[in-house]
């Protein structure tokens, strides 16, 4: 199958590594991976900041991007940016008064998927361990990210995605279903309420004793993560398709510079 | 029928009353959020209505199904609302009933007080009613000499703590029982002084407190629930029973019911009564629904009356993309499972309506340039629980992404200096429309470098950055942005680990 990769702004620019490992995970199955050149934000944070005119350009630019490729689907490691192009970019074009473009965005969407969504509804891949050889001896807990959840309904598809990874711990999170208070811009614009929610996440994560909080947001993993560093926790975050990537022969590679808190792992 | 005649608004007519916040949600959000008691007790309380509604809404396993129900009948509702209220006033009448129109607050408030007068009285007792809160009309009546009592308890706690209802169902949820034994003590007429925080023993010593006024009011005012197009029936859903007295004991009933309350028939409430009780209280079933249709000789009120209230409803039914928002039949589910309601509880909201209805009922029922209306709907994380939990399935958060972007574009003509937030989204456009603008950007990555320190943190960023920087670190970026390392090194492909060995 050859699938795009829409790597999404913030982990193409500040997590480089969980696009390297979703691309590591797709080839190992035997797919060929294209990186859509054009490509660069999905817009949700102009959209979800009112900035509908703003966001325009950036919605349009994501449909052209990926009309520009061909491949058979698409996927990202996000579950809020999947959410944005399938849900938001349509709304957004009719707002805007474009019904070509939303039409256009519906199509793109149809073919976009979340990495869990991708790999247990598409590939088949049920067992980590076995249909990719995915090795992690960590103890970790799992965050379920709002959009995830409740706009694409993901389920527990990640999760189980982690539980069946050789050698991993899974620690059940506290209020998982509780959103961590990122936000996009809510954690500007309401930073006290941001960081209230922020506090009673990192306090489930410390409670369940595991180094790493697992998710499959990198904008709610830098959150949390920047709250657990803040308050110098031993904890920190990690997403998911990185514990995925990891094998015996090649274990994932946690360097200070990707991690925001006090890696975990080494 | 009184004399003020609806008409067709030529502009949206917007609604006034205990709608307009004054302080924005921020500011408002930081100081609740210092009163720990309040937040201990609100946590306490949401979460264990929290539950219950799990519980009883997964005993049935056509929930989903009459979910989306409710939400197509409200939206025939709304599609029909003129047809309905014609229908509704001519069967209403038909049995004795009088019907009332009110633009506004001030409209009602008015006719609700010349009511009062009209029967010789200073007192009446109330039934528990969003509508008459949001019209303010408890003020306006003390105003003109007339006092209002009410008799739901948790509407009582509030009343006699002279505080304001912090939630639509359980306006008290702020206060704990203790808290609550001391307002009885400190403003109760006639109360036990050996009074304990046993919850048996506070609702005995209300009961005792109402009953006097039940026998003795000659005017009842109360909310309604639903009103039924097809016979003129109203309906009030309670769990105390106090309502019931309210409706049944004085001469004279004076309804004051949102416009959008209607339902077209009676067969619909089979519906309504399975999604009310159970998003509300967790209950299968609310122990008194009360269900009146004009006059009965010989038996209860012989003067009922109706106001129906506008109040920027049909301004919000003009709203597109916002008029779902009247399909609201306040079960307060939302605010029950919000994370932010849960934080701040109701009073940082400002208005009769708090919690993610409010975020979103309040500036359409006002306009969004409404003082400072325009931050509420921005008080969300818009992480969709209210959504999931809405019994009409109204798509809260896509409706405060809306009214976000209103607020941005009522202001975009104003000659002002563009806010920090203007600038960092316009040069997030620039940024975001073009992969190559992007990989431009990220060209630069590895300056970010220089603003953190020895731990590769960045733990102080200045304007509105300094938001996030108050409570979380953030990382300094890396070496090379994934789509450098894709150009330099998948083609031709190179495995990961070589290429991690590079970017050190
Ligand atoms: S918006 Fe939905 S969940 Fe909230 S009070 Fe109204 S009906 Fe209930």
């Amino acid at each position: 199958m050859k699938i795009a990769l829409f790597a999404t702004c913030i982990v193409d620019a500040m997590y480089p590594q969980t696009a390297r490992a979703t691309v590591k995970i797709l080839e190992r199955l035997g797919h060929e991976v294209v990186f859509p050149s054009g490509q660069a934000c999905c817009g949700q944070m102009h959209i979800n900041s009112g900035y509908m005119d703003e966001a325009l350009p950036v919605v349009t630019n994501h449909v052209k991007a990926f009309e520009a490729e061909s491949y058979d689907v698409a996927v990202a490691p996000s579950g809020s940016c999947v959410a944005s192009v399938k849900h938001q970019h349509p709304v957004l074009a009719e707002r805007c008064g474009d019904s070509a473009l939303k039409a256009r965005a519906e199509a793109v969407g149809a073919k976009t998927y979340e990495l869990s969504q991708l790999l247990v509804d598409v590939l088949g891949v049920t067992n980590a361990a076995e249909q990719l050889g995915s090795h992690f001896p960590h103890k970790v807990t799992y965050h379920p990210s709002c959009h995830g959840m409740r706009s694409l309904k993901l389920g527990d598809r990640q999760l189980d995605l982690l539980k069946s990874v050789a050698g991993i711990q899974v620690a059940d999170l506290p209020e998982a279903d509780q959103c961590c208070g990122f936000g996009g811009t809510f954690s500007l614009k309401n930073a006290d309420v941001s960081s209230a929610m922020l506090q009673d996440k990192t306090k489930n994560i410390e409670s369940t004793g595991a180094s790493l909080c697992a998710g499959g947001d990198a904008s709610c993993l830098m959150h949390i993560g920047g709250g657990l560093s803040r308050t110098k926790s031993d904890a920190t975050t990690l997403h998911f398709a990185e514990i995925l990537a990891s094998t015996l022969d090649e274990p994932v590679s946690v360097t200070g510079e990707i991690l925001v808190g006090k890696a975990g792992v080494r | 029928m009184s004399n003020v005649f609806m008409g067709m608004p030529t502009l949206p007519v917007f609604g006034d009353g205990n709608l307009h916040i004054e302080e924005p949600f921020p500011a408002a959000a930081h100081r609740e959020l210092g009163n720990t008691q309040m937040r201990a007790n609100l946590r306490h309380a949401t979460h264990t209505i929290r539950d219950k509604r799990l519980k009883v809404v997964a005993e049935l396993p056509d929930w989903e199904q009459l979910r989306d129900a409710g939400s197509a009948t409200k939206n025939h509702v709304m599609a029909n609302l003129p047809a309905l209220l014609e229908e509704f006033e001519t069967n209403f009448t038909a049995r004795g009933g009088i019907i009332h129109w009110a633009r506004d607050a001030q409209e009602a408030n008015q006719i609700v007080a010349d009511l009062i007068r009209e029967q010789d009285t200073t007192e009446v007792v109330k039934v528990k009613s969003m509508a008459t809160q949001e019209i303010g009309l408890n003020e306006y009546l003390e105003e003109q000499g007339i006092s209002a009592f009410e008799t739901d308890l948790a509407e009582l706690i509030v009343q006699l703590g002279h505080d304001k209802p912090s939630h639509i169902l359980v306006p008290a949820i702020h206060k704990n029982r203790t808290e609550v034994r001391d307002i009885f003590l400190a403003e109760m007429p006639n109360v036990d002084p050996n009074l304990t925080d046993e919850p048996r023993l506070l609702a005995m010593a209300a009961r005792e407190h109402l009953r006097r006024k039940f026998l003795s009011a000659k005017v009842a005012v109360s909310g309604a629930n639903f009103a039924l197009a097809d016979s003129g029936t109203l309906a009030v859903v309670e769990s105390e029973g106090n309502g019931r007295m309210c409706l049944t004991l004085p001469e004279t009933l004076i309804t004051v019911m949102g416009i959008e309350k209607l339902l077209p028939t009676k067969d619909d409430l089979e519906v309504f009564m399975q999604l009310l009780p159970r998003s509300s209280t967790g209950e299968r079933m609310n122990p008194y629904t009360s269900l009146w249709t004009g006059v009965t000789e010989g038996d209860g009120p012989q003067n009922v009356h109706l106001v129906l209230l506008d109040n920027g409803r049909t301004a919000a039914l003009a709203d597109k993309y916002g008029r779902t928002a009247l399909n609201c039949i306040r079960c307060s589910a939302c605010m029950n499972v919000c994370p932010v309601y849960e934080r701040t509880g109701g009073h940082a909201y400002g208005s009769t309506y708090p919690g993610p209805i409010g975020a979103i009922l309040t500036p359409l029922l006002t306009g969004i340039k409404s003082e400072e209306n325009s931050t509420l709907p921005y008080a969300s994380s818009l992480c969709g629980a209210c959504y999931d939990a809405c019994p009409v399935k109204i798509n809260i958060p896509e409706i405060l992404v809306h009214l976000r972007g209103e607020d941005v574009d009522s202001k975009r003509g104003e000659k002002k200096l563009p806010s920090q937030m203007d600038l960092m989204m316009k040069g997030g456009a620039w940024a975001f429309s073009s992969g190559k603008h992007l990989g431009l950007l990220e060209k630069g990555l590895p300056l970010g470098k220089l603003a953190g320190g020895r731990d590769k943190k960045i733990k102080r960023l200045p304007g509105i950055a300094a938001g996030w920087t108050q409570s979380r670190d953030i990382p300094a970026p890396p070496s090379q942005s994934f789509r450098d390392w894709w150009k330099k090194d998948h083609e031709p492909v190179a495995p990961i680990n070589e290429q991690e060995k590079l970017t050190k």
